[in-house]
């Protein structure tokens, strides 16, 4: 970090400093990683999908209505995200904090019906054990819930931050990274729920 | 798990019990003379806590070659074991846990670390940086790495080694044939050691795409600091997939799932694609700064500018695309159809062009030119027809119909071992000699080296060459002995007086860098060879100021320092100073990555509190660092002017 002297005013508060623009770019290439951490992930599970051994398959358990909620909870919650980011470049701090605590509690929703799905299969005998298609199906989607968790701990403290600090350039660097993560997560959610669910209930 | 105590702490070897005893002394030894010469807060405040892109890189080089020492040892054993037919060295469980750490920390915690360790001093000079992207990420990459490191090699006095061999293939390492803590430690090990190598490779990316000084287009930068921009972008890539691999192998052996079983219909060939989607683009990730550093080399004591450079960043670009097609032909004989055969015998033949551009890069910027015959460029010529022999056995070994042939023998065993150890082994060894003087301030003495050098590369090719017709006589790898009536003995025994000669060789390097520090005189300016051709010779002292450099230079063409040379510039001399700016230490990476190998530790034992208590330990060091506000510091114009005086003297 021997470069927080060169500092742009003209670009947008999360551009400003030479920091905030490494750690955007930075956190993009982590994008990179993740999109190649969730490749694989999704390529095991499709090289898995047709062995379901003595346990059921995908379509005998999936229920469309459960998903659909989840799907509609998590895309509005990109959206209030965006949302969130158009107060931050309006300079509005109340508002960034208004609309992610909208999306923080919709992502909690989100949450809570996947566990609510996962503790319903166990319940109905479909675990980690159950087959090789189970173990993978647990794993992907409990990578991504993980991730959606993760992001949901990480926001609230930047909330915190932001409302005792307010809109500098650093709060807003981190906050505008926040909202890519929750952005990417969204995207790796799409195929999911295209890849898995959909693709899992024509079968 | 119910352990007795005396299988957590493992008994009954005098080898083990005789590595046990040592580590205990040494480590009282090294505690008790930091201790008696008040050194504890400089250890922590100059080194561990660190950011200083420079250090870092000392620090990976030293646990580099601890560990080349450490493998090396097993590699010995190996050889031992393998001299005559009928040897009882090693029972065959020992064995299969010698050859898996053996390869596991000669790739991971060796040529790793090692390449890192370079990249990590030389790239940041040679862009004309102070520092990297993110230096606070750097060392938490360090530690990570050092902790993954040290879980791996305490496996073998406390609970056992794995012994799957390094690639770790299922079913065989899987609960049912391979119970117990061994193939534990692998697993979670690599993992926090890997998440380590993709910080760095995300950190170094951004570092060389956005802090090049001014006037460096891409096309201007070294050769080094490309093949490490392209290495750090397979990383990115590559090291996700290790991650997931890791991970499901992982939870197959702690958390019951039933990916790679035999159980619940899982397949076990997934891990195997898994483990070399990752592991074909590593041995490119070990092998294109290899690359990078012979390049240097032989520009600097060739005294030319690299040949054809736009032909030699087209090639690296190839390979790393080339990289991730290529897979497959390490399982030719798993079952394949003959298309998807044929596909990646071709990808893998096609690697052998751009690999081949490279050699006549070189071979041509020799050419005519005055050469110094230094150790560096001694290595970096012998690197030349050893590389060869080794690509040449492995487009061999690309044709998929032959390597029915040649699968799993020792011809395989040579053909890597050529192209890692006279590649990335050499490349280590001659960067480390060609940058020792930056590192150091004295260069380590050339008539030892020299010694070091012809004594390896004899013992290099008396072990590996006779390996090619024992693989072609049907020697089978990760056998633990075999009969006078198989017929290998001769060409085993003389492999085994090789493998003792680079031994011997390694330990005179070591005494060659204790003979240097006492005697070697001191260097006066930043170019200790006086050739030097890239910003990194261009710093005011030999060593370079922490903030490497006073004024950022400023870039025309390639080879800058050559030609600011040319040109009589010191763009470093009689200028106006300004404040610099620089990060402050981190305490929180060296915490973090050491809870982190606890509950990992926790984890092999299956003793889950560990891991919970670990996990909410490290989330704690997270918050900590979120709500950390520290800026760094300035270092001031007075400051910058007393250091630039003491070096212009």
């Amino acid at each position: 970090m021997a470069h927080d002297h060169n500092v742009n005013p003209n670009a947008p508060l999360e551009y400003q400093s030479e920091t905030g623009r490494l750690n955007i770019t930075g956190f993009w290439t982590f994008l990179g990683a993740e999109i190649a951490l969730f490749s694989t992930l999704f390529a095991s599970y499709f090289a898995l999908q047709a062995r379901v051994g003595d346990g059921p398959t995908s379509n005998e358990m999936f229920e469309a209505g459960l998903v659909m909620i989840m799907t509609m909870l998590l895309l509005t919650s990109s959206f209030t995200c965006g949302i969130a980011i158009h107060e931050m470049r309006a300079n509005n701090k109340t508002g960034v904090i208004i609309w992610m605590i909208i999306t923080l509690i919709l992502g909690a929703g989100f949450i809570g019906y996947e566990l609510y799905e996962f503790v319903h299969y166990v319940h109905e005998g479909v675990t980690l054990s159950t087959s090789a298609h189970w173990s993978m199906f647990f794993i992907l989607l409990g990578t991504h819930g993980l991730h959606v968790s993760i992001g949901i701990g990480w926001i609230i403290l930047l909330l915190i931050q932001l409302a005792r600090r307010g809109l500098t350039p650093k709060t807003a660097s981190k906050v505008f990274i926040s909202s890519l993560y929750w952005h990417f997560l969204d995207v790796v959610w799409i195929f999911i729920f295209t890849c898995v669910y959909l693709m899992g209930m024509v079968n | 798990m119910d352990l007795k105590w005396n299988e957590f702490i493992i008994t009954g070897d005098p080898l083990i019990l005789g590595a046990q005893i040592s580590i205990l002394l040494g480590s009282i030894a090294v505690v008790a003379a930091l201790t008696y010469f008040k050194k504890w807060t400089w250890l922590w405040k100059e080194w561990l806590t660190s950011v200083d892109h420079k250090k870092l890189g000392i620090m990976y080089i030293l646990s580099a070659l601890l560990m080349l020492f450490r493998g090396g040892i097993d590699g010995l054993m190996i050889r031992t074991q393998l001299a005559k037919p009928g040897m009882e060295f090693l029972d065959p469980q020992h064995y299969n846990e010698v050859f898996s750490t053996h390869g596991v920390i000669m790739i991971l915690f060796m040529a790793m670390p090692f390449l890192i360790g370079l990249i990590n001093y030389v790239v940041p000079l040679q862009i004309g940086a102070r520092d990297v992207a993110f230096p606070y990420l750097n060392n938490l990459s360090f530690w990570t790495f050092f902790v993954g490191m040290a879980l791996f090699n305490i496996s073998f006095i406390i609970g056992g080694s794995p012994d799957a061999g390094w690639t770790a293939y299922t079913p065989l390492a899987t609960n049912e044939f391979s119970p117990g803590p061994g193939q534990n430690y692998y697993l979670l090990a690599i993992q926090i050691a890997g998440i380590g190598t993709l910080m760095t490779g995300i950190n170094f990316f951004v570092t060389i795409l956005k802090m090049r000084t001014k006037g460096m287009t891409l096309m201007k930068m070294s050769m080094f600091t490309w093949t490490t921009l392209i290495t750090m972008l397979i990383i990115i890539f590559a090291f996700p997939v290790l991650t997931v691999a890791l991970a499901l192998q992982t939870f197959d052996r702690l958390f019951g799932s039933v990916i790679f079983t035999l159980q619940g219909d899982g397949n076990p060939m997934l891990w195997v694609n898994l483990f070399w989607v990752w592991g074909h683009p590593e041995v490119y990730i070990v092998i294109l700064p290899a690359f990078g550093i012979f390049s240097e080399i032989i520009s600097t004591f060739a005294r030319k500018q690299l040949f054809a450079y736009k032909a030699m960043v087209v090639s690296i670009v190839t390979i790393s695309v080339l990289s991730f097609l290529v897979w497959v032909h390490h399982f030719f004989t798993m079952g394949n159809s003959a298309e998807a055969n044929s596909f990646f015998s071709i990808t893998t033949m096609a690697i052998s062009i751009p690999t081949g551009v490279k050699i006549f890069n070189w071979l041509f910027t020799m050419y005519r030119g005055r050469i110094t015959f230094t150790t560096p460029m001694l290595w970096a010529l012998a690197f030349i027809p050893n590389f060869v022999i080794g690509g040449v056995t492995g487009v061999m070994l690309a044709m998929a119909a032959a390597d029915y042939q040649y699968h799993n023998t020792y011809f395989l065993v040579s053909h890597f071992h050529y192209v890692l150890i006279s590649g990335t082994v050499f490349a280590c060894f001659a960067g480390l000699i060609y940058w020792y003087p930056k590192m150091f301030g004295h260069k380590l003495n050339e008539k030892i080296g020299k010694w070091a050098f012809w004594i390896f590369i004899i013992g290099f090719n008396v072990c590996f060459f006779p390996q090619y017709f024992l693989g072609l006589d049907g020697m089978p790898r990760r056998i633990s002995t075999y009969t006078e009536a198989d017929g290998w003995t001769g060409l085993n025994f003389i492999s085994t007086i090789g493998a003792f000669m680079m031994g011997l060789a390694f330990l005179i390097f070591v005494v060659n860098i204790v003979y240097s520090w006492r005697f070697s005189p001191r260097e006066k300016t930043g170019d200790a060879w006086g050739l030097g051709r890239n910003l990194e010779w261009a710093t005011s002292s030999s060593i370079p100021p922490h903030y490497n450099f006073a004024v950022l230079p400023e870039v025309t063409g390639l080879d800058p320092y050559w030609d600011m040379k040319e040109k009589g510039l010191d763009q470093q001399k009689n200028v106006d100073y300004k404040p610099i700016h620089m990060p402050n230490n981190a305490a929180t990476p060296i915490i973090m990555s050491v809870i982190m190998g606890a509950a990992a530790f926790g984890l092999v034992f299956h003793w889950y509190w560990i891991g919970i208590i670990g996990g909410i330990g490290i989330f704690i060091t997270m918050i900590a660092r979120s709500f950390d506000y520290n800026d760094g510091y300035y270092v001031s114009v007075e400051e910058i002017k007393e250091t630039e005086a003491k070096a212009n003297k």
